[in-house]
């Protein structure tokens, strides 16, 4: 019976455990909004997180959306063959791109390079003393570190999706013409056809709440990193793993909202 | 004037301050020491506000400190962190003229540049400095940045922690002198946590003993070595044996 008592108090001490650290999750976001509307707000730093999350992660999305944007084409492609259905292809790679994999991947590649730079920037901050620092020089972190890279992120997010799907669509349109022997004018005619701005601006919105997601785990768990090197190491691996679930996760469920009948 | 009143601090089950009672009057200089691990740098955030202690009271000149304007009360304090806690991605007159960069204080930034550049030169470091980041500097530069930092808006408070820490004998007391200097040129009130006994002798006016979370002792440091207190006494003079348990 003992060892009954005790697995029930493991699970609710984890059950305990992971309810207080989402709430600390939605404190701190909250917090981060609230500064949104409290001066001063400090426009160089938001300046050179936009570059940073937004300009230096357009080549590894890019080249994402141009990859999957072939692979996409081939595998539709095989797939619609069976049914003699290959004209197909380009309606549903700009649709599946868009919609999906376009604002997905791209969201996971932006959690694996900007939550982990965000998270391992600010744990080595937190741990050399520099957050302290920031506060005696009656800087609040939260409005300066924190706050410019959410926001950057929530509006730059949005656009490396727009611009990935343009990048997707060009791939599967390479692939499509000199794979598929797809007449050129016919595959973007077919592609502009099926596509409908909704699916356009999903997939930005599903954008946008992957780059909040990404900045705010970042930032939370380098303002949470632990002490030395191997505390900075877990606060960088917490932040992508958590960011990349969050994505997968809000992705189901913005999809249930956007699409279910 | 500082006044800490029975100022308590746990982590967990570890019970750093257990009730610290000290008095830092305006203009003198107060150097806490005390073994590594009693709660030094702890002392020193709780009266920042970087820590909120448990229990107990911190006022300065009267009021309490966790009360009142924030922003207003960090303005009359600068403090020289351990590591320098110098910002790598700026570099370094940003670093010094950080606060008048931004806030209450701002001023135009060639305005604050030939403040920062100033500091610098009075902490010993040539203009061409100003335009290097901080990983391009030794620890002994570092720390003049960081003591530019702490006195470039003037402050009427200055914290030091640990300033000689990590630097050789001669670079540490270049700046215990700097700090002296300072201390006295400007009429700050300066609270100092060290365990090196040489900036204790060059930059107080009056000593306090950190251990097992209360102050053990406190006074004038030239009290310090006649003061037959058994735990000052083992510390001063680095004995292994003596009420202080010293792990081999």
């Amino acid at each position: 019976m003992t060892w009954v008592l005790q697995a029930l108090a493991l699970i609710g001490r984890h059950v305990f455990a992971a309810l207080a650290g989402i709430g600390r999750v939605a404190i701190f976001a909250a917090s981060a909004v609230f500064h949104l509307f409290r001066p001063p707000f400090y426009m160089r730093e938001f300046g050179h997180a936009l570059v940073q999350i937004g300009w230096l992660s357009l080549p590894v999305v890019g080249l994402t959306a141009l990859f999957t944007g072939g692979a996409l084409a081939l595998q539709i492609y095989a797939g619609g063959a069976r049914f003699n259905a290959e004209m197909v292809v380009p309606s549903i790679v700009a649709i599946g791109l868009t919609r999906e994999l376009g604002p997905v991947l791209g969201g996971l590649m932006v959690a694996a390079r900007v939550a982990s730079s965000i998270a391992a920037e600010i744990g080595t901050m937190k741990v050399t003393e520099q957050i302290d620092a920031l506060t005696t020089l009656s800087t609040d972190p939260m409005k300066y570190l924190t706050l410019p890279r959410i926001l950057a992120a929530t509006l730059a997010v949005p656009l490396l999706v727009g611009v990935g799907d343009v990048i997707g669509v060009m791939g599967g349109f390479l692939v499509g013409v000199g794979r598929l022997e797809f007449n050129a004018a016919t595959y973007m005619h077919n592609t502009l056809d099926f596509l409908q701005l909704w699916d356009v601006l999903s997939g930005m919105i599903k954008g946008s709440v992957f780059g909040f997601i990404v900045a705010l785990m970042g930032c939370y768990y380098g303002m949470h990193s632990g002490r030395g090197a191997q505390g900075v190491g877990r606060a960088t691996k917490s932040a992508v793993v958590t960011s990349s679930v969050l994505i997968l996760a809000s992705n189901y469920i913005l999809t249930e909202v956007f699409f279910s009948a | 004037m500082i006044t800490l009143a029975d100022v308590r601090k746990s982590f967990g089950g570890n019970h750093v301050l257990r009730g610290v009672n000290l008095t830092l009057n305006s203009g003198s200089s107060m150097v806490i020491i005390g073994g590594s691990g009693t709660g030094k740098s702890i002392l020193l955030k709780c009266i920042l506000g970087l820590e909120r202690p448990d229990s107990g009271t911190i006022t300065l000149d009267g009021r309490d400190v966790t009360r009142g304007n924030r922003d207003a009360f960090l303005a009359r304090f600068g403090m020289l962190f351990q590591g320098g806690a110098l910002f790598d991605s700026l570099p370094v007159w940003q670093n010094v003229a950080f606060r008048l960069l931004r806030g209450a204080t701002k001023r135009p930034a060639p305005e604050a540049r030939e403040i920062a550049i100033e500091k610098l030169r009075r902490v010993g470091l040539t203009p061409d400095a100003a335009d290097k980041f901080p990983a391009e500097l030794s620890g002994g530069m570092q720390k003049r940045v960081g003591l530019a930092r702490a006195i470039a808006a003037e402050p009427e408070i200055i914290f030091f922690d640990e300033p000689t820490t990590g630097l050789d004998p001669i670079m540490s007391g270049v700046i215990n002198d700097l700090i002296r200097e300072i201390v006295v040129e400007m009429g700050v009130t300066a609270m100092t946590i060290t365990h090196d006994m040489t900036s204790v002798r060059a930059i107080a006016d009056n000593v306090a003993m950190l251990h097992d979370g209360v102050i053990k002792w406190t006074g004038p440091v030239g009290d310090m070595d006649a003061s037959r207190d058994p735990y000052l006494d083992q510390f001063i003079n680095g004995r292994a044996t003596g009420p202080i348990e010293a792990v081999r």
